[in-house]
């Protein structure tokens, strides 16, 4: 929180006369936060300060003594899931750029893996659908999504049960391969299966 | 916080006797850049924008305190576009000095900022200043204000606030907030940082990706893409409490959520019926009703100022256009026709222009629509252009791209001509989006 005062103005004396007509308070933001971190394994930990959280209580009251410029901070990085094991080129389909067409070289993926969820209805897969890294973020993620979905399509159409299937799309968040070539465009534009 | 004005509204200058000053060139905007300001990057290009001359005189004791206000103020107003910082030579003046109105008048400058730092007995640090109209030889404004350590950055950014409403009748964005995304080594992380990309603190950590922050209308909650859960869902969280709520957790992909300007609602983008589909739900998640039914792409929703309309991008006739729609139902009408892939729409706070990206020829460009005029004009150089977002002035765009082989942030003027590269310790930044006036 912090505390503006007027200053009293040097000079003129008629600007003097007037400022004591305009007091006028606002009542800012009233900031100060908590610090939080996500920890495993618990999925949401709230490690508050409660010195600066009564701050955040107090609107107000305590205004100059606490920051509004603090931010709490969460973190996933060892609670969150391991990155997942690569399923293979036997789990996964590649696409033509801007397509989410399965193409008649993916139909040996395409089978084999129906056979085993077809074989087993216990088995539970996420289609994840992914993109080069051309274009917006949330228009890939909706490319990406339309890639899993044909995927889906394919599968149930050979006997999957659609409740074995995810469909889901990472977009272009996670390549498989890094570089800003066609090569690894081609290596990006993919779905892969992954056990549940 | 107590807030008092100095000064009668007869005093205050209007835009057009300032507008009126004499436009001072290029080469004196980089002077006024000294090389310990080396962090703020400001780059001109172009030329013939009408800017007011202001001098911002270091402030007495200024050295002794963690961070360089007069600096921070002078970057701040450099920024804008509007206001033109002039290097006031060796001038020594603080808030208690009477200037030689003449001297600052042959610079020439039209408005001169001097003020002190001081550190109280708590610890706390007082900072005092004054604006002055040098061409009427009055007092435009004086605070002083009293600020903990960490919040001194906050403090420079608003007397920048306040010398900018003063000289230009508008009010400033320099002490809103932003955020954003970083990328580095496997780990991701969600950013707050100051306006000027400075005082960044990370609000989320995880080593999945992070994607779409969007700012409630308040400035208190951040809802944002995480696929820390395997796959991608839609959470809101408090930005000062670090609490979490998960909104959106459907059978597929949540993405892309939008607050209402009310705040009371939450647009977002659900695969739970196939497909990519908008959706209306309450800010907790609750009362889902469908906004589009439709075999094509529908997402990137953004709800305009006034509540009516909702903008989006949908592929549904061919490639992405940006498309709007009643929010309480009806046909959806294009907005996009210049190009065959137009995405990431961002409306500014006005209502008057439409942001958004367009792929010409290969390359990604921030476009600006006029939405009265329907006019369309490139305003950058570069060629990865992604996620533009309006100061909440609507004078100014944040935007990511890449610049040395970097995903960087950058602020621009709505002609394109004054750009700034913002600071950020991150090696990789994007997905930037400008908070409210709120803080």
């Amino acid at each position: 929180m912090i505390k503006n005062q007027s200053l009293r103005p040097v000079q003129p004396a008629a600007v003097r006369a007037l400022a004591g007509l305009s007091l006028c308070a606002a009542a800012l933001l009233a900031g100060c936060a908590s610090g939080t971190r996500l920890e495993p394994p618990a999925p949401v930990e709230d490690r508050n300060n409660p010195a600066l959280n009564s701050g955040a209580n107090a609107a107000g009251t305590d205004a100059g003594r606490t920051s509004q410029s603090q931010v709490a901070g969460v973190d996933l990085t060892n609670g969150g899931r391991n990155a997942l094991n690569d399923g293979g080129a036997g789990r996964t389909v590649y696409f033509d750029y801007d397509s989410y067409a399965v193409k008649d070289e993916y139909r040996p993926v395409i089978e084999s893996n129906a056979k085993r969820l077809a074989g087993d209805r216990n088995r539970k897969v996420l289609v994840e659908g992914h993109t080069d890294a051309r274009g917006g973020s949330e228009y890939n993620l909706a490319l990406g999504q339309r890639r899993a979905d044909a995927v889906v399509r394919a599968l149930t159409l050979l006997g999957v049960q659609d409740g074995q299937l995810e469909a889901v799309s990472f977009g272009k968040e996670r390549p498989a391969a890094q570089g800003d070539d066609e090569a690894s465009f081609a290596k990006n534009r993919r779905v892969e299966l992954k056990d549940r | 916080m107590k807030l008092s004005r100095l000064i009668p509204p007869s005093a205050r200058r209007s835009a057009g006797r300032w507008l009126a000053a004499p436009c001072v060139g290029v080469a004196l905007v980089l002077a006024a850049v000294p090389a310990t300001q080396a962090q703020f990057r400001v780059e001109i290009t172009g030329v013939g924008a009408t800017q007011i001359p202001v001098s911002i005189v270091r402030f007495r004791d200024e050295d002794k305190a963690p961070q360089p206000l007069s600096q921070i103020v002078r970057a701040d107003l450099e920024r804008s576009g509007v206001l033109l910082p002039v290097d006031p030579g060796s001038a020594m003046l603080d808030e208690g000095s009477q200037p030689n109105f003449a001297d600052w008048r042959a610079k020439p400058v039209d408005g001169l900022v001097a003020g002190s730092v001081t550190r109280l007995a708590d610890g706390r640090f007082d900072v005092r200043y004054r604006l002055w109209d040098v061409v009427k030889g009055q007092q435009l404004s004086g605070q002083s204000i009293a600020v903990t350590q960490p919040d001194l950055r906050l403090a420079a950014h608003r007397i920048a606030d306040d010398v900018y409403q003063r000289l230009t009748g508008e009010k400033g964005v320099f002490s809103t907030r932003i955020a954003y995304v970083s990328k580095s080594a496997g780990q991701y992380a969600l950013w707050i940082a100051d306006a000027d990309g400075q005082g960044a603190q990370d609000a989320l950590k995880s080593p999945q990706p992070i994607i779409s922050p969007a700012w409630s209308p308040d400035g208190r909650e951040l809802a944002y893409v995480s696929f820390e859960d395997r796959k991608a869902k839609i959470y809101v969280q408090d930005v000062f409490s670090g609490k979490r709520r998960l909104v959106a957790n459907f059978r597929g992909t949540n993405s892309a959520p939008n607050w209402s300007p009310d705040g009371s609602q939450l647009v977002a983008t659900l695969s739970k019926d196939g497909g990519s589909q908008l959706f209306v739900m309450d800010r907790n998640g609750d009362n889902l009703r469908k906004l589009t039914s439709s075999s094509s792409i529908d997402t990137e929703a953004q709800w305009s100022a006034d509540g009516k309309t909702i903008y989006f991008v949908s592929d549904r006739g061919g490639g992405p256009q940006v498309y709007r729609l009643p929010v309480s139902g009806g046909a959806p009408e294009r907005v996009t026709f210049q190009g065959s892939y137009n995405i990431s729409p961002a409306l500014s706070p006005d209502g008057r222009y439409l942001a958004y990206v367009s792929r010409v020829s290969g390359n990604f460009k921030l476009m600006l629509m006029d939405l009265s005029a329907g006019t369309v004009q490139s305003i950058t150089d570069t060629s990865d252009d992604e996620s533009p977002s309006f100061a909440p002035n609507s004078r100014l765009i944040i935007y990511s791209t890449r610049a040395g082989g970097r995903d960087v942030l950058m602020t621009t003027t709505l002609d394109g001509k004054i750009k700034a590269r913002l600071a950020a310790p991150q090696s990789d930044v994007r997905e930037p989006v400008w908070g409210p006036f709120a803080r």
